[in-house]
């Protein structure tokens, strides 16, 4: 009686944390397709938001060949090799978009409601709950459009030919972008703990953001920079597309091995920090009822 | 008369002192205002490197659709100032949750026009808006005054400012009617987003219109949306000058002509479609 009782006090313990995110996965695509009608809408929106965004750059290659002075396989960033930028920031943000950004914003919203009791009773890990949710599928798009775009782009880029390196490091680097931005966001979200409103914040990863999303060789001079120091080392947000990007669109040189291997640093780091922030963010939460 | 006025005067001074309420978010919202515009400016700087680096010039004197490197950072700067005119945060989404949850009742029944009230509540927020963020901008202006040509001629000045009215009554009374249509339609948070997006690229806050390509062109400047940022920001770097400087500010009135008339119809004809319920 007790050893059967001991072993499913243990099988509470450890609950299957893949079983439970197929869930989360499944439940969230079943909401989604219960309006299916705003489903497609929210589709087509962000679909167009991409083409615009696209546009935009389109149009500034109609004025100049490159971004930024120098030759196009160091610092210079051409048409194409620009489209693999933008195609690889679109992967990394449309998989943050669809897996945390609403649950981050929701997170602000069960404190103050109070609803952050029962994530805490339940018998898993409160960030993988808190961050894993709800699943928006709708951004999903968004990513077929990056492949889309960088299908287009990759073959044209000059002198390309794939290597079996390219293949295998840029996902990872791509995983360790989400990671780093997911970092940021959860920290950002936890902090609405202490301050109890997030308008701001949210503002501020949002400007945040927006460095990384053009090649780091473009802040140059005094004050650019000190930019690119900062959001390099100190808020590692410069890394996020940037290192994936580069090690797809130029020739892989080795004087930026040393960044590459920073990017692996920062990322653990960001999420070992992310986890210390809200860790120390739930023991300060006291509940809003009662 | 003297009552309505003073009805009035009652409601803005009201609306002032709730704004003061949030001054920190104030200062903190403005300061970020001007960050995306760092990456713009750096992004223009690398393009120009690039222009000059693969045609081999010095740089100094290139041109984008008539405009140098300099023009370009001051229009983004300018676009700040006319976007705090014309931009209304919430304004249809708060009109047509007013309307979805039956809130819109109490303007019905009050002595108060809704429409009147909205404008005098932004009247308000734009007010102390400038008033807080007076300083920041004045800041950011001073630090990138090498940017900027010099001051304007007087009649250009002028017909800055009236179209930075202009801008502000057009962006008020588009979005107010965008917030009628959930008279008809509950939900109007997807339509508001593809005007969003519209809104985003061709009123200028991109890129100077100037440098689309023709079709584009034409297409984008028979909509109202150029007037809520790029038509006031190139009148003031003197990108339009002489005829089309008046003629686009005629236009720009017929638009909130045009707008506040659809305003009022929309609102009209909205109410006569609605049925409350309950207390």
């Amino acid at each position: 009686m007790f050893i059967s009782v001991q072993k499913s006090f243990n099988r509470m313990q450890r609950p299957s944390y893949t079983r439970v995110f197929l869930t989360f996965l499944r439940n969230s695509l079943v909401r989604d397709m219960m309006f299916p009608t705003n489903f497609i809408i929210e589709t087509i929106s962000s679909f167009g938001w991409v083409m615009m965004n696209v546009g935009f750059y389109l149009l500034i290659f109609k004025y100049t060949s490159q971004i930024g002075p120098g030759t196009s396989a160091g610092d210079a960033w051409d048409k194409y090799q620009f489209f693999v930028f933008i195609a690889t920031s679109m992967f990394i943000n449309s998989i943050v978009q669809m897996f945390f950004m609403t649950n981050a914003d929701e997170f602000s919203e069960l404190i103050r409601t109070g609803g952050l009791d029962f994530a805490l009773l339940k018998p898993i890990d409160t960030q993988f709950l808190i961050s894993l949710r709800k699943v928006e599928w709708a951004s999903f798009s968004n990513f077929l459009v990056a492949a889309a775009l960088m299908i287009y782009a990759l073959p044209r880029v000059d002198g390309f030919h794939l290597t079996i390196w390219q293949v295998i490091l840029y996902p990872i680097y791509v995983l360790a972008g989400v990671v780093i931005l997911y970092s940021l966001m959860i920290v950002l979200a936890a902090v609405s703990v202490w301050l109890g409103r997030n308008t701001s914040i949210y503002d501020f990863w949002f400007y945040i953001t927006t460095f990384s999303r053009y090649p780091m060789e473009i802040y140059s001079g005094s004050v650019g920079s000190l930019l690119r120091f900062g959001f390099t080392y100190l808020l590692p947000v410069l890394i996020v597309v940037n290192v994936p990007a580069r090690m797809l669109a130029k020739p892989l040189r080795a004087e930026y091995a040393p960044l590459a291997l920073f990017a692996i640093a920062a990322t653990v780091g960001s999420f070992v920090a992310s986890r210390w922030v809200f860790q120390r963010a739930l023991l300060s939460y006291r509940s809003a009822s009662s | 008369m003297i009552a309505r006025v003073q009805t009035w005067w009652t409601i803005l001074r009201i609306c002032i002192e709730e704004r003061l309420v949030y001054r920190g978010d104030f200062w903190l919202g403005t300061l970020m205002r001007f960050l995306p515009i760092v990456t713009q400016i750096f992004l223009w700087s690398a393009v120009f490197e690039g222009m000059a680096a693969s045609q081999g010039t010095s740089g100094a004197g290139q041109q984008i659709a008539g405009y140098t490197y300099h023009d370009f950072v001051a229009y983004y700067l300018m676009t700040t100032i006319t976007r705090a005119f014309s931009s209304m945060p919430g304004l249809a989404g708060s009109i047509a949750l007013q309307i979805r949850n039956g809130e819109i009742k109490k303007y019905l029944v009050q002595p108060i026009d809704l429409v009147g009230f909205l404008l005098l509540q932004r009247v308000a927020h734009k007010i102390v808006y400038y008033g807080i963020a007076f300083l920041p901008f004045a800041f950011v202006f001073y630090i990138c005054r090498g940017y900027f040509p010099g001051w304007p001629p007087a009649d250009v000045m002028f017909a800055f400012i009236t179209s930075l009215v202009f801008s502000f009554l057009l962006g008020f009374f588009l979005e107010a009617t965008i917030g009628m249509i959930g008279f008809w339609f509950l939900e109007v948070s997807s339509l508001l987003f593809v005007y969003m997006l519209f809104n985003f690229f061709f009123s200028g806050h991109m890129f100077p219109l100037d440098m689309l390509p023709e079709p584009w062109r034409t297409l984008v400047q028979l909509t109202p949306l150029q007037y809520l940022a790029y038509f006031p920001s190139a009148v003031f770097l003197q990108k339009i000058q002489g005829h089309d400087l008046w003629f686009g500010l005629t236009v720009q009135a017929a638009w909130v002509l045009f707008f506040i008339v659809a305003c009022r119809v929309t609102y009209w004809r909205g109410v006569k479609r609605y049925s409350g319920f309950g207390g």
